[in-house]
C-alpha cells in the first residue's frame, strides 16, 4: 500500500527552474575561457625560458595576478563540471560514480584554492619587493 | 511498449566511426587531459611562490626535453579542444548541423589547433 503522493516521489530528483544550471555554466566557464587561455599561453610562451626573477615580476603585475586568478577559478570550475559529465555517462556503479564526482569536486577546488593563493602571494611579494627596494 | 524496431546505437568494437563522431569524442578526451594538465601549471605556479630553490627545480623539470614534447602535445590538445569547444558553442546556438557544414567545421577545428599550436611555439621558442 504505497500512502505517498507522486509529488514525493518527485521530490529531489529534478531541480525546477535550475534544470539547465550545469550545462549553463558550463558555457559560460568556456566562454570565458577562450580570451583567458589565448592570454596565458601567449603570455607564458613569451616568458618561457625566464628566470625566477621574470617569472615572479610578471605573474605578480596586478593585471597578469588578476587574470591568473580568474583562470584557476574558471578552469577548475570547466574542469570539475566536464569531468562530472565524463564519470555521469561512463561509470555505470552509483556508489562509485558518486564518490568520483564528490572527489572531483574536492580535488578540483583544492587545486584552484591553492594555486590562487599562490599567485595572490607573488602578486604581495612583488609588491613588497618593490616597496622596499629589493 | 514495443522497443524491438527502435534504432541501435553503433557497436563500437565493429562500427567505423565517423569524422564527426571522432571529433566529438576527441572533444570529451582532450578535456581529461587537459584537467591532467592542470596539474602542471598548478605545480608551476605554486613552485614560483614556493621560493627560488623550488622554482629552479620546477623550471628543470619543465624545461627537460620530454616534459617540453609533452608540453607541445598539451598545446595542440589545449587549442583542440578550444576550436572544437567554439564548434559546439555555434552547434547550442542552433547553427551548423548540415553533415556537409559539421564535416568542414570539424576540419576548421583540427586546422585552427596546429595553426595556433605553432605560433605559440614560435613565440615560446623566438
Amino acid at each position: 500500500m504505497e500512502f505517498r503522493t507522486p509529488i514525493k516521489q518527485a521530490r529531489g530528483l529534478g531541480a525546477s527552474h535550475h534544470g539547465a544550471a550545469h550545462w549553463w555554466v558550463q558555457r559560460l566557464t568556456a566562454i570565458g575561457m577562450v580570451p583567458l587561455m589565448l592570454w596565458l599561453v601567449t603570455g607564458i610562451a613569451a616568458n618561457a625560458g625566464g628566470g625566477y626573477l621574470d617569472t615572479i615580476s610578471w605573474l605578480g603585475s596586478p593585471f597578469n595576478a588578476v587574470l591568473m586568478v580568474l583562470v584557476f577559478g574558471v578552469l577548475f570550475y570547466h574542469a570539475a563540471l566536464g569531468l562530472q559529465v565524463v564519470l555521469e555517462d561512463y561509470v555505470s556503479h552509483k556508489g562509485v560514480r558518486l564518490a568520483l564526482v564528490i572527489a572531483v569536486r574536492f580535488l578540483a577546488i583544492a587545486l584552484a584554492t591553492a594555486a590562487i593563493l599562490a599567485v595572490v602571494r607573488i602578486a604581495f611579494f612583488a609588491d613588497l619587493r618593490t616597496a622596499f627596494g629589493g | 511498449m514495443s522497443t524491438d524496431s527502435r534504432p541501435l546505437s553503433p557497436h563500437l568494437q565493429v562500427y567505423r566511426l565517423p569524422f564527426t563522431a571522432l571529433t566529438s569524442i576527441s572533444h570529451r578526451i582532450s578535456g581529461v587531459l587537459l584537467s591532467a594538465g592542470s596539474l602542471v601549471l598548478v605545480y608551476w605556479v605554486v613552485a614560483a611562490a614556493a621560493g627560488e630553490q623550488a622554482y629552479r627545480t620546477a623550471a628543470a623539470i619543465l624545461g627537460s626535453l620530454p616534459v617540453q614534447l609533452l608540453m607541445f602535445a598539451w598545446t595542440f590538445v589545449l587549442f583542440y579542444h578550444l576550436c572544437n569547444g567554439i564548434r559546439h558553442l555555434v552547434w547550442d546556438a542552433g547553427y551548423g548541423f548540415e553533415l556537409e557544414t559539421a564535416k568542414r567545421s570539424g576540419q576548421m577545428a583540427i586546422g585552427g589547433a596546429a595553426v595556433l599550436t605553432l605560433i605559440a611555439w614560435l613565440i615560446a621558442i623566438f
